[in-house]
């Protein structure tokens, strides 16, 4: 589904992502993990399209996305969440994900008709699945982090993709919003068949679903494998100090 | 904000209808400035309240269709209705062009280019004595051949300058028509989405470039409509109908009347005609008066006219339910 | 037209241009580095600066410290307003959308316009120039006026002071940090509203001074607030916003553009400048040296 070989970004003299290769295969659910500043957030921008790479290349469907635009990519069939919240805030939630619906199904370019209930069947339904759909008429910018936090699912998933990025879904969440979101996550992507790849600092979260785990260290990756071969590799138990293991 | 029942607008029409038998000729003439600026500021506002661009250059567009429609009329004697055609497809062209090297910019970047183009504009119509008839401009622009109304019942026994009034209001509606469509669809869905972030809107599969090339030549193609009416009902077209001044004025009315709602602008516009009007009966300071006006809405009333209104409509509302 | 000592005389005219134009550009470039506000009403401090000057030079009389006296009074009472303004209003905009805070000052400008049309009139006003600079030199066979040549050994120095004031001393280490992250600055305890305060008289300061300094070459007209804040514009364009070595740069560059726009061009020196300007912002956004701003 998705593959990236030897992917480098530096900035000034700063390596964030020195020499990436990772593979995620249909239906499969792998986790980056590795402390702040390892590069997590950049491999993502990396592959989304939202920074060139200075070299290496990421594959996606057998196609070679590097470089390429991000609103390509998400027609593409990757989906995106952001660390930080990025929703449209002024938009009520049913208007944020029918907008992405709206966009999705190609409607954008139309000039006539009324947006107001456009795909409406369609947006309900997904906002049921995320749980939202007695929120729909609030202003999505006057909700909870957690609400606003499951409207960005929901944004990402109107896209209809194949592989879900989340950077870091449970950034700021209580112990038990994280287990409710990723209990969400994992019905979803198991559902609709995703692939699922997720950046996370909760340990717990990581074992909880992830197939595959990725150690990232200094721009590297330390470490590679099912889970309980990451929790045992010695690299990974002296870098990542904290955490449960 | 619901929308109005078509009823109100029907009805707000047909009282601007009225006018010309309502009020004297001042009345008439200070009422077809308001329409005609009311395009053009709502043309802006697809720009500033529905895409989040703001343009300090929108009067160039203003002034092409302006100098087009001139041109055309006076002195190749090109008949009104091809020459109100013409003016939108020169400015959106023009829109094109700018708008293709200005979106690749943002935020202020943006803004200081449109506000180039528009100063370039101004130059070209102030230097080409030849076409645009330079600093003098060009004036003895004639009016439409309006003598079908004549033979029209009610219309019939109006001067000419009534007549032309309810051409502009004509068209000026039907304009307005088209925009509103454009801002409910899913294509001004888009832009609204644009505005709110335009970084999740790339992740969403949209071409925010793209998408803000086409407001800013649908908003181009507009304000070049609005600057045909008023080449001839200015009975002439100046160099400065593209002066960054006139952009500032635009983007003024835009904002009193408030940028966050449709009728917005063009509820600033007649508020900034009539204001202008009693004002500078009084006194030469105008722009002192304007630049105080200003502060206070920004600081008191950043929502404008429209906007506080809607606000407090709601606050109503609210306390009457509790 | 190609004679050597017109060509230099043209020169020598494009760097003094250059070096005034600079130290108003200086300040605009200072207010957007730590505030991020495009101040349209710099260009109108300027013209403040020069009335004040010249209203001070009425008051003083005719003696030769006048002049000076006039245009150090003049910019200070420029930076004092302009602190007034920032202090009492515009602080409470910058939570709020640039739009907001560029219309504010536009705002500003109209008011300080007919504010200086109803103290002043819209005739045509001039100052002498001071006594100890009357009087011209001849270099390569142009006639230099003294006064140009002062302004031109100016520039070069206050743009050396107040590099080092940038880069040697304390304040300038809290300028620079404002201008590359405002919130840890305040979180390092900094009182950065009043950094921000300071900032926008020391470039108004700057504008008023220039405006001041002007006045013996260029007579005050109604539209010199419009005419020095497109200018300014320009420099900072072609130099890069917030780079002060840029807008040294920038200034050099418009001045000669100036200078030899209007004799090679003197049809299209009306917008040659807006064409620049245009071409700056597609090509090279940033300026020549500036740093490209995130989206």
């Amino acid at each position: 589904m998705l593959e990236l070989r030897d992917l480098r970004k530096s900035f000034g003299g700063f390596t964030a992502v020195g020499g990436v290769s990772l593979t995620v295969a249909p239906r499969e659910i792998v986790a980056i993990i590795g402390p702040n500043g390892a590069g997590k957030s950049t491999l993502f921008n990396l592959v989304t399209g939202h920074i060139k790479p200075d070299s290496g290349t990421v594959r996606f469907r057998e196609r070679d996305i590097t470089g390429l635009a991000p609103h390509s990519i998400c027609r593409m069939g990757l989906g995106r969440s952001f660390q930080r919240i990025n929703i449209f805030p002024r938009l009520t939630v049913f208007q944020n994900v029918q907008a992405a619906i709206i966009a999705h199904r190609g409607h954008g370019h139309r000039l006539w008709g009324r947006s107001a209930d456009l795909f409406r069947r369609e947006t309900m339904a997904l906002l049921a699945a995320i749980g939202l759909e007695d929120r729909a008429d609030a202003v999505s910018g006057e909700l909870s982090y957690g609400a606003q936090k499951q409207i960005e699912l929901g944004i990402a998933l109107a896209s209809e993709p194949a592989l879900l990025l989340l950077d870091e879904p449970t950034a700021g969440m209580s112990a038990t919003e994280t287990r409710d979101a990723i209990a969400l996550i994992g019905r979803i992507v198991r559902e609709r068949g995703l692939s699922l790849l997720f950046t996370e600092h909760d340990m717990e979260v990581v074992f909880s679903i992830a197939e595959r785990i990725g150690v990232l260290h200094q721009g590297r990756l330390i470490a590679e494998g099912p889970p309980l071969e990451v929790r045992a590799n010695a690299d990974v138990r002296r870098v990542y100090l904290g955490g449960h293991a | 904000m619901k929308p109005l029942p078509l009823v109100l607008w029907a009805a707000g029409l047909a009282a601007l209808a009225a006018v010309p038998w309502l009020g004297s000729r001042f009345y008439t003439f200070i009422a077809t400035d308001i329409v005609i600026l009311a395009l053009f500021a709502t043309s802006l506002n697809l720009l500033l309240g529905y895409t989040g661009l703001v343009s300090f250059g929108h009067a160039a567009y203003f002034g092409i269709g302006a100098y087009t429609c001139a041109i055309l009329m006076k002195t190749h004697g090109v008949p009104f209705p091809l020459a109100l055609a013409a003016a939108p497809l020169l400015a959106g062209a023009a829109a094109a062009v700018f708008g293709f090297f200005c979106v690749r910019l943002t935020r202020i970047y943006f803004a200081m280019l449109t506000l180039a183009f528009a100063q370039i504009v101004w130059g070209i119509c102030f230097k080409w004595n030849a076409v645009t008839g330079g600093e003098q401009g060009i004036s003895g622009v004639p009016y439409p051949d309006l003598g079908w109304m004549s033979a029209l019942p009610l219309v019939g026994s109006l001067r000419v300058g009534e007549q032309y009034y309810l051409v502009v209001l004509v068209v000026v509606a039907a304009c307005l028509a088209v925009l509103k469509v454009i801002v409910d669809s899913p294509f001004g869905r888009m832009l609204t989405v644009i505005r709110e972030n335009a970084e999740r809107a790339e992740f969403v599969g949209i071409d925010v470039r793209r998408y803000e090339l086409a407001a800013f030549v649908i908003a181009g193609a507009f304000a070049g409509v609005a600057g045909a009416l008023f080449a001839i009902f200015n009975r002439g077209v100046f160099p400065d109908f593209a002066y960054w001044s006139k952009s500032a004025e635009v983007l003024i009315m835009t904002i009193l009347g408030g940028m966050g709602q449709f009728w917005g602008p063009a509820v600033g516009a007649a508020a900034l005609v009539l204001l202008n009007q009693q004002i500078t009966a009084y006194t030469q300071y105008w722009p002192f008066v304007l630049g105080v006006i200003l502060i206070v809405l920004l600081f008191a009333f950043p929502g404008g006219i429209v906007g506080t209104l809607v606000a407090a409509g709601r606050r109503l509302k609210g306390a009457s339910r509790a | 037209m190609f004679d050597p000592s017109f060509l230099f005389g043209q020169f020598v005219s494009g760097l003094s241009t250059a070096m005034f134009l600079f130290l108003i550009a200086s300040g605009l470039s200072l207010i957007f580095g730590v505030l991020r506000v495009l101040n349209f009403a710099h260009g109108s401090f300027y013209m403040l600066g020069a009335y004040l000057a010249w209203q001070l030079v009425q008051w003083l009389g005719p003696r030769t410290e006048s002049f000076w006296l006039a245009v150090l009074g003049a910019a200070l009472i420029v930076a004092a307003l302009g602190a007034v303004i920032e202090r009492a209003l515009l602080r409470h905009l910058y939570g709020r959308e640039e739009l907001y805070q560029l219309l504010f000052t536009y705002a500003v400008v109209l008011v300080l316009a007919d504010v200086a049309r109803y103290t002043w009139g819209t005739q045509q006003l001039t100052v002498p120039r001071p006594p100890s600079l009357d009087g011209a030199v001849n270099v390569l066979g142009a006639t230099v006026p003294l006064y140009t040549l002062f302004i031109m050994a100016l520039g070069p120095l206050i743009a050396v002071g107040f590099w080092l004031l940038l880069e040697r001393t304390g304040i300038g280490r809290t300028i620079r940090a404002a201008a590359l992250d405002r919130e840890m600055l305040s979180a390092l305890g900094v009182n950065t509203s009043w950094l921000y305060t300071g900032m926008f008289a020391l470039g108004s300061f700057f504008a008023g001074l220039g405006g001041a300094l002007v006045t013996p070459v260029r007579s005050l007209v109604p539209g010199m607030d419009v005419e020095i804040i497109v200018e300014a514009f320009i420099v900072v364009v072609i130099g890069g916003l917030g780079s002060f070595w840029g807008t040294f740069l920038g200034a050099l560059i418009f001045g000669q553009v100036l200078a030899f726009g209007i004799v090679l061009f003197p049809r299209f020196s009306v917008f040659a400048a807006f064409v620049l300007m245009a071409a700056v912002l597609i090509v090279r956004p940033w300026g020549l040296l500036g740093r490209p701003l995130d989206r």
